[in-house]
């Protein structure tokens, strides 16, 4: 008896002993995410990246590697590189360099002793391999130093997506490595004259001007918009599934909410009144715009789906072109009541009007998303206008452009770490990207003329 | 005995269970066996083999199919007749103003005059600006002056009814150019019939 009784126990015991393995098995998992993070060995300086082209495969089953393989390759390696530039955070090896080492035959033979003789700190492997259904793209980021892998996916989609896939990677990587919300896979709205077509209606001659979205980078222009009018102010929904724009394609302008990705169209609002101007806010559910039903142009706020429209002004000047702040309890906009345009902030309650800048003329404000607490606008500097930028907390303002053409429209991207704008600097009016120090101008449109960029998120 | 035996059934079917247990533990998690660890990296060619993470799919490139065609209203070729040679005249600004200066009336008075003869006739008011402002603030500059317009009329005794404005800011200027000369036509309320 006693002595079945210690069987029993034994049995019991192996049997949780033998199960135990399988908890046990846990931390390996944790010791996965304790990934070396590529560092400069300076202090404050960025880490230095190399990025060779991508190897570019044979498709399963295949001899050797086909064109379109090896283009997707280098693609995604050249995309790669313009995202990280875009974001400074890393210092990208130039490419004479890189191109002395020796290509990775796979994603997991990689001359560490060589990449550490130039100094790079992390280097970037990739591979594209055909399959069945589309690509298969699989991508480590080493630390040299530690000679392992610091971050390590595999993708798969269309080949189609080949831009896509360099953005998804460079947004993962900033996030896991700088701990940053990259804008690789963001868009941009803004009007254009591109496609020449005539107002209906009128005598003269007049050109329409209909919504495109593009990449961040300008790739991948489509037309949203095809109402043969005038079509402007475009902004994003904070989903990025849809865009709300002023249009006169009912003479008078109202706002009109695109589903762009269904193919649908909302009317915001309706006559009487001319509303122009409209922005989201920030949890999506509203939208803030300028309207004159009253008479007189003044704030208003609005349910996404057209009810409930609230007047948050009241002043016998013109109030205009309202900005969210990032808490959605606030509201930025310009106001001529004491003469020349300034921008003010009023809460969505209506409370605490104060103005804000004292300049010649301000416009188009624009709230910074945290961390960053700023508002950009247009300020008349002279002929034109320049881009500056208000920081609230301390009241200084800075100036990012200095009378190269007119400048206007600015809107931040979603990061707060870059600035969209319109300027007259190349010729006509056209898209321009800059850093939130106006450093690192990049014009995004060359086609006609182009207005009202607005950044999605 | 026969308690005894009578026991060990007991005792027999309650290690069956557990054992019965462990096994169907064993199909939901597979038991890791002890292995020998890894070896070392023995060059600078052998990556620890972190296992990847599964394949993410990356969406394909979304489509934008095209927004869903609106019927933009009226369009009359004889309206735009009219129009080409309209009797009716521009007023013009100062810059940033929307006052009517003492021409601006007298103009506006005859094209009050002509309203008031052809009593069916309705109109738009498009209030325009020159090129200097920002984008945004001339659209609320341009209805200002088509407002002070469409008031004026209203002040001569026409209906309101009959008396739209729209603003188009710096969107369309008469004179494309850069100078004082092109500014002074592309500040005006500009009168379009769109009804006779």
């Amino acid at each position: 008896m006693q002595m079945l009784h210690r069987t029993f126990w034994t049995i019991l015991a192996a049997a949780v002993l033998v199960a135990l393995p399988v908890v046990e098995s846990r931390p390996v998992a944790q010791q996965q995410e304790i990934a070396p993070k590529i560092s400069n060995d300076t202090i404050g300086q960025q880490p230095r990246l190399a990025v060779p082209d991508f190897l570019a495969l044979p498709a399963m089953g295949a001899a050797s590697t086909d064109a379109e393989t090896a283009d997707v390759a280098k693609t995604i390696s050249q995309v790669l590189i313009a995202d990280f530039e875009f974001e400074r955070e890393f210092a990208l090896m130039p490419k004479d360099i890189v191109s002395t080492i020796p290509a990775a035959t796979s994603v997991n033979d990689v001359p560490f002793d060589r990449w550490r003789e130039v100094n790079a700190d992390g280097v970037i492997i990739g591979s594209v391999q055909k399959t069945a259904t589309g690509v298969r793209i699989e991508m480590r980021l080493y630390s040299v130093r530690a000679r392992q892998a610091s971050y390590s996916r595999e993708y798969t989609g269309a080949i189609t997506s080949r831009r896509l896939f360099a953005h998804q990677i460079a947004d993962e990587i900033h996030q896991q490595q700088r701990n940053l919300r990259g804008v690789a896979r963001t868009k941009l709205s803004f009007d254009s004259d591109r496609d020449g077509d005539r107002m209906q209606n009128t005598v003269e001659k007049r050109t329409v001007k209909e919504i495109y979205i593009s990449d961040y980078d300008g790739e991948n222009q489509r037309r949203v918009t095809t109402q043969m009018s005038l079509n402007i102010t475009a902004t994003w929904s904070p989903d990025g599934r849809s865009i709300a724009y002023s249009s006169y394609r009912r003479v008078q302008p109202q706002i009109f909410i695109s589903n762009i990705y269904q193919g649908t169209l909302e009317e915001l609002t309706k006559p009487p009144g001319q509303n122009f101007t409209p922005v989201w806010s920030p949890d999506g559910t509203r939208i803030a715009f300028a309207s004159s039903r009253d008479n007189n142009f003044e704030i208003y706020v609005v349910n996404r789906d057209g009810s409930n429209a609230r007047r948050l002004t009241n002043s016998p000047g013109a109030d205009i072109t309202p900005t969210w702040s990032p808490t959605g309890t606030q509201i930025a906009f310009t106001s001529d009541r004491t003469g020349a345009p300034q921008i003010y902030v009023v809460g969505v309650d209506g409370l605490g009007l104060r103005q804000l800048t004292h300049e010649s003329k301000a416009d188009r404000a624009t709230w910074s998303p945290a961390p960053f607490n700023e508002i950009a606008y247009a300020a008349s500097t002279g002929p034109g206008n320049d881009i500056k930028v208000l920081e609230l907390a301390s009241g200084s303002v800075r100036q990012l452009t200095f009378g190269e053409g007119t400048n206007e429209s600015p809107c931040f991207s979603p990061n707060g770490r870059h600035i969209a704008f319109s300027s007259t600097r190349s010729g006509k009016t056209q898209i321009f990207t800059m850093a939130r120090d106006g450093k690192d101008l990049r014009q995004v449109t060359r086609s006609g003329a182009n207005y009202h960029p607005n950044w999605s998120n | 005995m026969q308690r005894m035996v009578r026991h060990s059934v007991w005792v027999t079917a309650l290690v069956m269970t557990v054992v019965l247990t462990a096994a169907a533990c064993k199909k939901k998690a597979p038991i890791a066996r002890p292995t020998a660890p890894p070896a070392p990296p023995t060059s600078t060619n052998t990556v620890p083999a972190r296992p990847p993470a599964p394949p993410e799919a990356v969406p394909e490139v979304a489509i934008v199919p095209p927004e869903p065609v609106i019927d933009s209203g009226a369009s009359s070729g004889s309206l735009d007749e009219l129009n080409r040679n309209s009797p009716l005249r521009p007023v013009f600004f100062e810059l940033d103003s929307s006052d009517l200066s003492t021409e601006g009336q007298r103009v506006l008075d005859g094209n009050a005059a002509i309203l008031k003869q052809h009593g069916t006739w309705t109109i738009t008011i498009e209030g325009h600006c020159d090129e200097r402002g920002s984008a945004e603030y001339n659209l609320a500059l341009g209805e200002r002056r088509a407002l002070s317009a469409r008031a004026y009329l209203i002040s001569l005794g026409l209906p309101a009814d009959r008396l739209r404005t729209v603003s188009y800011g710096k969107e369309f200027p008469f004179d494309p150019g850069h100078e004082e000369g092109a500014y002074a036509k592309n500040r005006r309320a500009h009168f379009v019939i769109t009804a006779k």
